[in-house]
């Protein structure tokens, strides 16, 4: 028994290694990560934002508030998702097969465990990052309306997570690595991004399109957000519900991503 | 008649000069090798051959024309097989050799009708099929050598055909290769081991630092440059050089090496005799032929392998 | 001796202007991507024309709701989705001729070493370059097949000059497909890659897919017409809604003009890479 205490201690705290080793392998793309971090945000905001918004007469779809300030929160919550992927399947398909440094990494004490946990948490930093940037372009913007707004931080930051530690999971099991991003691309991402109530409400799509919606963590992020940044009104049932929705997607994406990632490893 | 014809070849990349005023000629049929360590300018000698690398002066002709004037219809007559493969990762066997073929021209019907015999070459016909990913080395190696005589050149131009593959795989492609000297295919070949240029090459340079040290057949540059035998022996790493001294002068030649010492003789028993009667016991001692290395380590006082 | 086949077809071109850079025989490097198809997964490629389908959906449906109508500039008043069909249709010729001539060259290039295997054949440079863009036109030929054949019957394509905007989205493909490649053909790194990424994303933005160029200051107007999916989107849309004048001249003079920009120095630079 004492030594399955001993393995347990590690993979609580063998994760930190990990986090260091991705950060410093970030640190070579700094300049980019922070130029994208700060031209995202403004280059939507100008022209969907602005561009867009200034087309729409009437407030009344969006619930009375200006158009920017509708899509705020979507934005803030699609870019939590994208800066989430781009650090989770990326290096996960360097890990495993284009330098396979995991390899490398199992050789040591750290376990499969560890290594997913370290690539998820430096993700998430990454992904803080870029939100808090994004969110400070919107309040220059004047997209903000609300003492809440900052909640919506944690809330977009919630929904990376949960959909980053899904894609994680099935980027671990993925063979060609060409394919997935495509699929994932085209065929999850692409179409969450449009469907999720990002660009109008998403009462505004046909009945047999909203489950789109129901069921990506943009949504129920978007939502939140929504709520958080100008008092967009929902019920308290439907507010537990997307906080509910997101742990959840969270706790299984992270428990297949531990296991695939330790199945991958031993395989 | 000489297929190829090189003059005072210079090549300079910025200050570095990879190729310093060399002289050769390759007559049809011949097996001819450019031997030497890494960075010797083989490799950029057969791009300018090759007609794919532009020369800073001299002269070449490729059957008689300029490859620099004629880059297309010279390349027509040649195969390339590179020191990487190049196979088309994405297609099969059969693929890679169909669209080889489509490159130079060749109708459709040509090339198909040549797969099945070139794949027999490369003893490949089993993995016709397979995507190029699965093969091993030395199977890849084939294929590009089978795609390279896709076009029935004149001349076969391999650059190090066998680096990195195993034992087994190397003798495998020998073998094949030796099959197109008979048939009497023109070769020219790259490479810096020495047992590979001893059992391919009719004749060939010995090159270093982009200069030609010595030209003739194996045999002829072994009997010029190096004894019958070599007797090596060692003392352990820190004794070698205290012998150095000592052994001079039995031998006709003494090299030092940092892990063993190369004694140069007609008949390596006879000295290893003379050696012991001497009362020096080496702590392991080996006789055997002289062979390229040695004649490289004469020229240019260096090993080929480093 | 014998003279091989292979010889005796590169002798044969042997006098022809520009014998050494063309040997006029691109369409073998087409053969090469079709081959390559066949064996691989169909469905990604098939798939691609998806894209700009589903921004149609989602904006036409959902963003037009709240728009309403929209004046164009000959004063006719359309459907937000019937402005925004043709913007796609341009975007989609626009990223499939960049994904096909950037990345894909870039790893045939440096990863793959394909060209090298290529141009040690009887083949010149500019058999590669052609041959690479003439596959990118293709696909992109495909996806504007595809996409008009969704966006018409739904109403989208109100004028029959709108049957010229598919060759367009052809020329516009050239375009974009020999100014990327000569672009990939001079960077060596993933991050000098990215930059083409970084690029497109503002590019994709402000051409005016999503809003007349209107909605903004005159000095950034300016600034955006001078970015080539403006001119895509202006020729695409202007066909579709039948709005025909000599701006469209200018707008394919354009796109010839970066067909040509782009294959010199595409020709140029695989030279350079390949005769060193």
């Amino acid at each position: 028994m004492r030594s399955q205490t001993a393995v347990r201690k590690v993979s609580l705290t063998g994760f930190r290694y990990v986090v260091e080793a991705r950060i410093l392998n970030m640190i070579k793309w700094t300049r980019i990560i922070i130029f994208v971090a700060i031209a995202n945000p403004i280059l939507y905001l100008l022209s969907i934002g602005i561009g867009v918004g200034s087309l729409i007469d009437s407030k009344d779809g969006l619930g009375g508030v200006e158009y920017l300030t509708f899509l705020a929160p979507a934005l803030l919550a699609t870019a939590a998702i994208q800066g989430m992927l781009d650090e989770v399947i990326f290096p996960t398909f360097e890990g495993f097969k284009w330098v396979k440094n995991f390899f490398a990494m199992n050789s040591t004490s750290l376990t499969g465990t560890d290594i997913a946990g370290g690539v998820f948490v430096a993700a998430l930093l990454r992904t803080t990052f870029t939100v808090v940037i994004y969110w400070i372009a919107l309040y220059f913007f004047g997209a903000l309306d609300s003492p809440t707004a900052w909640l919506a931080i944690p809330a977009a930051i919630f929904a990376g997570a949960s959909f980053g530690a899904l894609i994680m999971a099935l980027a671990a099991r993925a063979k060609n690595e060409d394919v997935f991003m495509l699929i994932t691309g085209r065929f999850i991402v692409m179409p969450m991004f449009l469907f999720s109530g990002t660009f109008y409400p998403l009462e505004l799509m046909p009945t047999f399109l909203q489950w789109i919606g129901w069921i990506s963590p943009l949504w129920h992020a978007t939502d939140l957000g929504r709520f958080l940044t100008y008092g967009h009104q929902i019920s308290t049932t439907t507010l537990i519900f997307h906080l509910i929705y997101m742990f959840a997607l969270l706790v299984v994406g992270l428990y297949f991503a531990f296991h695939n990632y330790t199945k991958r490893l031993a395989k | 008649m000489d297929l190829i014809v090189v003059k005072n070849l210079v090549k300079q990349f910025g200050d570095f000069t990879a190729v310093n005023g060399i002289n050769f000629s390759v007559k049809q049929g011949e097996s001819f090798g450019l031997l030497g360590p890494n960075g010797a300018g083989k490799s950029s000698t057969m791009r300018i051959i090759g007609a794919t690398s532009q020369r800073t002066s001299g002269e070449v002709l490729i059957l008689g024309k300029d490859p620099e004037q004629a880059g297309p219809q010279i390349r027509a007559h040649l195969g390339v097989v590179p020191q990487q493969d190049n196979l088309d990762e994405e297609l099969t066997c059969a693929e890679n050799l169909y669209i080889y073929g489509r490159y130079f021209g060749l109708p459709k019907i040509t090339v198909k009708n040549k797969l099945d015999e070139l794949l027999e070459f490369a003893q490949l016909l089993d993995k016709k099929n397979s995507k190029v990913k699965s093969l091993s080395g030395g199977m890849k190696r084939r294929l590009t050598i089978a795609r390279a005589l896709v076009s029935d050149p004149d001349i076969l131009m391999l650059d190090e055909p066998t680096t990195g593959l195993d034992p087994q795989a190397r003798h495998i492609l020998w073998d094949r290769l030796f099959r197109l000297k008979e048939k009497g295919v023109t070769l020219l070949i790259t490479t810096h081991h020495m047992d590979e240029a001893e059992q391919l090459c009719d004749r060939l340079m010995v090159m270093d630092k982009g200069e030609i040290m010595a030209e003739g057949s194996p045999t002829e540059l072994i009997k010029k440059y190096s004894t019958k035998e070599v007797l090596e022996v060692r003392f352990g790493s820190d004794r070698n050089s205290q012998m150095v001294e000592q052994l001079q002068s039995f031998a006709d030649r003494l090299e030092e090496l940092p892990d063993r010492l190369l004694l140069y003789t007609e008949s390596g028993e006879d000295l290893l005799a003379k050696i012991v009667a001497a009362n020096i016991h080496p702590n392991t001692s080996l006789v055997r032929r002289s062979s390229l290395e040695d004649v490289f380590l004469r020229l240019t006082g260096r090993s080929l392998i480093e | 001796m014998l003279i091989s086949a292979a010889v005796s077809i590169a002798e044969r071109q042997a006098n022809r202007m520009g014998a050494k850079h063309y040997a006029g025989r691109s369409h073998v490097i087409l053969e090469r991507s079709l081959v390559a198809l066949k064996s691989s997964n169909w469905f990604p490629v098939v798939s691609g024309f998806l894209e700009p389908l589903l921004y149609l959906f989602s904006f036409g449906y959902g963003v037009g709701t709240l728009i309403g109508d929209i004046q164009v500039s000959n004063g006719q008043v359309v459907s937000y989705a019937m402005f925004i069909a043709p913007g796609l249709l341009a975007t989609s010729a626009m990223n499939g001729a960049i994904y096909d001539s950037t990345w894909n060259v870039y790893f045939k290039l440096h990863e793959g070493k394909i060209y090298h295997g290529m141009l040690a054949t009887s083949l010149g440079p500019l058999d590669v370059a052609l041959g690479e863009i003439l596959t990118a036109l293709i696909r992109g030929f495909a996806y504007a097949v595809g996409f008009m054949a969704v966006a018409t019957p739904m109403g989208l394509i109100p004028s029959w000059w709108g049957v010229l905007a598919i060759p367009a989205a052809v020329l516009i493909a050239f375009g974009f497909a020999s100014i990327g490649m000569a672009i990939t053909s001079y960077f060596k790194s993933y991050q000098q890659m990215g930059l083409i990424n970084i690029s497109l994303l503002p590019i994709f933005l402000f051409s005016g897919s999503f809003y007349p160029l209107s909605v903004f200051p005159d000095w950034a107007q300016i600034i955006i017409k001078t970015l080539p999916l403006w001119h895509a989107i202006e020729l695409i849309r202007n066909l579709s809604l039948g709005i025909i004048n000599f701006s469209l001249l200018g707008h394919i003079a354009y796109f010839l003009v970066m067909i040509v920009v782009g294959l010199f120095f595409t020709t140029r630079r695989l030279n350079a890479l390949f005769m060193r």
